[in-house]
């Protein structure tokens, strides 16, 4: 039984006189206890969404959450606001992106870090203190009793994200959803940070979910590694499975698209044309279809199911995964060509021309 | 003779203080004696992390920003010392591509009032009507719909504002683009179509560009050479691929390690330097070696007392820093405190996955 599992989550954003956003259509995925499981995708693909989801932080109003989260046999998304408060910050905690804008500005790191440590474990006054300065030591901040009075404007940035951890890793979570910890930070704090996540699981057996653009810092870090696009999984495999055989036409062509420091130079990159904007709904078909060069009629039948086409346990959602035929092939079954931007979006017609 | 020449270039910010006199009280040292040269034709690089000055570097060559000390020879023109008018002429031949594609559109003109408006500054095309018709050829060039022309930026993409931003700098015909972050703001597959359409456009067009941006793998792939930049000054500066074979300073020995490669067998089994602790101010950078307070290969001599220069290792590789050599063979080990050198974690994985599995 996994600690996390979330099954056909969708989040849909309402709005008067608005047309309905489905942000998330369908994820599925499951977190074991000390396992890192990556959520990898580009903006817009509901990686975020998701978890502000899971954490009940998306507001009540003008939003619509369904399907199942269990997290240790209990469902996060029907949950009441008190208990989700209880198992916030206690069980489940998160580390944001832009570490400035989750610190109170006026309110000294030390408070903002014991305000926790207060609400969930009852530690007051001097003992709890003693534990904050304990918690900023355990994440690499020097002078940790100097630290605690100071203001979040004082920190450097890689200084707030280590305060940000040793505030979500101070009850000892099970799960810990960082949402792109690094993308605000230089390459060499970045790899500080990392370093630092890959400790705290290793040590405290947390399971870590994690959401991120970089295909880099998933390769080193994740167990377990679930592609996004359009608010689904597209794959789901384990790290070295899937960076050794990409099967999903969108995964195979992000991982082509992205200059690598050790790849011999001169080559063009392989970019995927048009953008995200570029997309059919996943009722219609497959949402990637019109950026794809491997896409078919069978692609607009409807949701393509999850398969597992090449080995066990790694999953793909494509009709016609890489590597299943050649793209020759797939030309000549295509019977009208335009039938993917015939059923595109108005979006789709003008998109980027050539690209 | 190269295309584009800095000698010792310095951008220095005054700190003042004080509402009635505004007294200096300190400079920031943003550029602090930059030389190097761009070859016609050829792309260079500038790498480092926020706070390096690369950003500063590059609006110095425009004299966005005024150049406290130095040269910036321009095929045969010193830049730095032209006065207003003239250098606005020379603009003409030197652009920018911003990193923001949004922000550096005005989104109340719309794409044909944008991209002409500096042509009309620099007289290109006798009326608008030849105008329009030569914005046409570009928008074509960047892969732009020809009916971009009547809309507004908001209606486009990020990927395609860009696109707009590298046509604003095509259609003066310029010799030089810098390229500030041009694809930092994009998606992973965007991203890599404007770098395409840079290379493109270089071919074709016999560009020169001087890229500014902090990924390296990005940098590498796009330039001939690239320099390294840390606390105002290049510290290390070679045609691209013998950097990533032999990086020579230990600042960019750091960087390269800590660059995240999308590949678990990579990550897996190689050495990584994490250097502690962060960037020193540049309103108060240390004396001597300005890496030495971060560097785990630090002596006892020279590194905090004598500032390197720029030494020639052979090859167009220049480094700064004392001691080079003998870290290349050795000689010099990396002391334990000042960074932790985190052996390849293959080995503990491998154990860890047994472990599971049994």
């Amino acid at each position: 039984m996994a600690l996390l599992s979330v099954d056909e989550l969708t989040v849909t954003f309402t709005g008067r006189g608005r047309r309905d956003v489905k942000a998330v259509s369908g994820v599925s995925f499951d977190v074991d206890q000390g396992q890192v499981v990556g959520l990898v995708g580009e903006s817009g693909c509901g990686k975020s969404v998701t978890s502000l989801a899971l954490m009940g932080l998306l507001p009540r109003r003008g939003v619509t959450v369904g399907g199942r989260a269990e997290f240790d046999g209990t469902d996060l998304l029907t949950l009441s606001p008190g208990r989700m408060r209880d198992l916030r910050g206690s069980q489940l905690a998160m580390i944001f992106q832009d570490p400035l804008s989750s610190l109170n500005p006026v309110v000294p790191i030390g408070v903002q870090v014991t305000e926790i440590l207060a609400r969930h474990r009852g530690l007051k006054g001097e003992a709890a203190r003693k534990e904050a300065a304990a918690l900023l030591d355990r994440v690499g901040i020097p002078d940790p009793t100097r630290r605690l009075k100071e203001y979040p404007h004082q920190l450097s940035g890689g200084m707030r994200q280590r305060a940000l951890i040793a505030m979500a890793v101070a009850c000892a979570p099970r799960l810990l959803i960082a949402d792109e910890p690094t993308t605000a930070l230089d390459v060499t704090i970045q790899a500080q940070i990392l370093e630092l996540l890959k400790e705290l699981v290793d040590q405290q057996g947390t399971a870590l979910l994690m959401i991120t653009h970089d295909l880099g810092v998933v390769a080193g870090l994740c167990d377990q590694v679930n592609v996004l696009y359009a608010g689904r999984v597209v794959e789901s495999a384990e790290r070295r499975e899937l960076f050794a055989a990409p099967t999903h036409p969108y995964a195979h062509g992000l991982l082509g698209s992205i200059p690598r420091l050790d790849a011999p130079r001169g080559e063009p990159l392989k970019p995927i044309r048009g953008s995200i904007n570029d997309t059919i709904a996943w009722t219609d078909g497959c949402a990637f279809a019109p950026r794809c060069d491997r896409y078919t009629l069978e692609c607009l039948q409807g949701t393509p199911a999850l398969g597992e086409p090449r080995t066990p346990g790694h999953q793909v959602r494509c009709v016609n995964p890489v590597f299943s035929r050649g793209v020759d092939e797939l030309r000549e079954t295509a019977l009208e060509s335009d039938a993917v931007e015939t059923a595109g979006t108005a979006a789709a017609a003008d998109k980027e021309a050539g690209a | 003779m190269s295309l584009l020449e800095l000698n010792g270039v310095k951008v220095h910010f005054p700190v003042k203080k004080g509402v009635l006199f505004d007294r200096t009280v300190g400079h920031v040292y943003a550029v602090d004696g930059v030389s190097l040269s761009v070859e016609a034709g050829q792309t260079y690089g500038l790498v480092g992390e926020s706070g390096c000055g690369k950003t500063t570097l590059g609006r110095a060559i425009l004299r966005l920003v005024d150049i406290t000390d130095g040269e910036v020879v321009f095929d045969g023109t010193d830049l730095a010392k032209l006065p207003g008018e003239e250098m606005r002429r020379f603009r003409r031949r030197l652009q920018m591509v911003f990193q923001d594609p949004l922000g550096s559109l005005n989104p109340r003109q719309n794409i044909e009032s944008i991209l002409s408006e500096g042509m009309a500054a620099h007289g290109i095309g006798a009326d608008q009507e030849e105008r329009r018709e030569r914005i046409r050829e570009i928008l074509a060039r960047v892969g732009l719909p020809a009916n971009a022309l009547s809309r507004y930026p908001h209606e486009f993409s990020g990927g395609q504002r860009q696109r707009i931003g590298i046509a604003r700098a095509l259609v003066l015909e310029p010799d030089v683009i810098i390229c500030d972050e041009p694809v930092s703001a994009l998606d992973v597959s965007i991203q890599a179509q404007v770098i395409n359409l840079l290379e493109e456009l270089q071919e074709a067009m016999g560009l020169t560009y001087v890229v500014i941006a902090h990924d390296l793998a990005v940098v590498r792939h796009i330039s001939d050479v690239v320099g390294v930049m840390y606390l105002g000054s290049l510290v290390e500066e070679a045609p691209s691929d013998t950097l990533y074979a032999e990086p020579r300073h230990p600042y960019t020995r750091a960087l390269m390690s800590a660059v995240p490669v999308p590949d678990p067998e990579v990550e897996d089994n190689r050495e990584r330097i994490l250097l502690t602790g962060d960037l020193p101010s540049p309103a108060n950078p240390p004396a001597g070696c300005r890496f030495h307070t971060r560097c785990p290969w630090k002596q006892d001599t020279l590194c905090a007392t004598d500032r390197p220069e720029l030494r020639d290792l052979g090859g167009g590789h220049r480094v700064a820093c004392h001691w080079a050599e003998k870290i290349a063979d050795g000689t010099i080990r990396p002391s334990a405190n000042a960074a932790t050198v985190v052996p390849p974690p293959a080995a503990e994985r491998e154990e860890k996955e047994t472990a599971a599995a049994s």
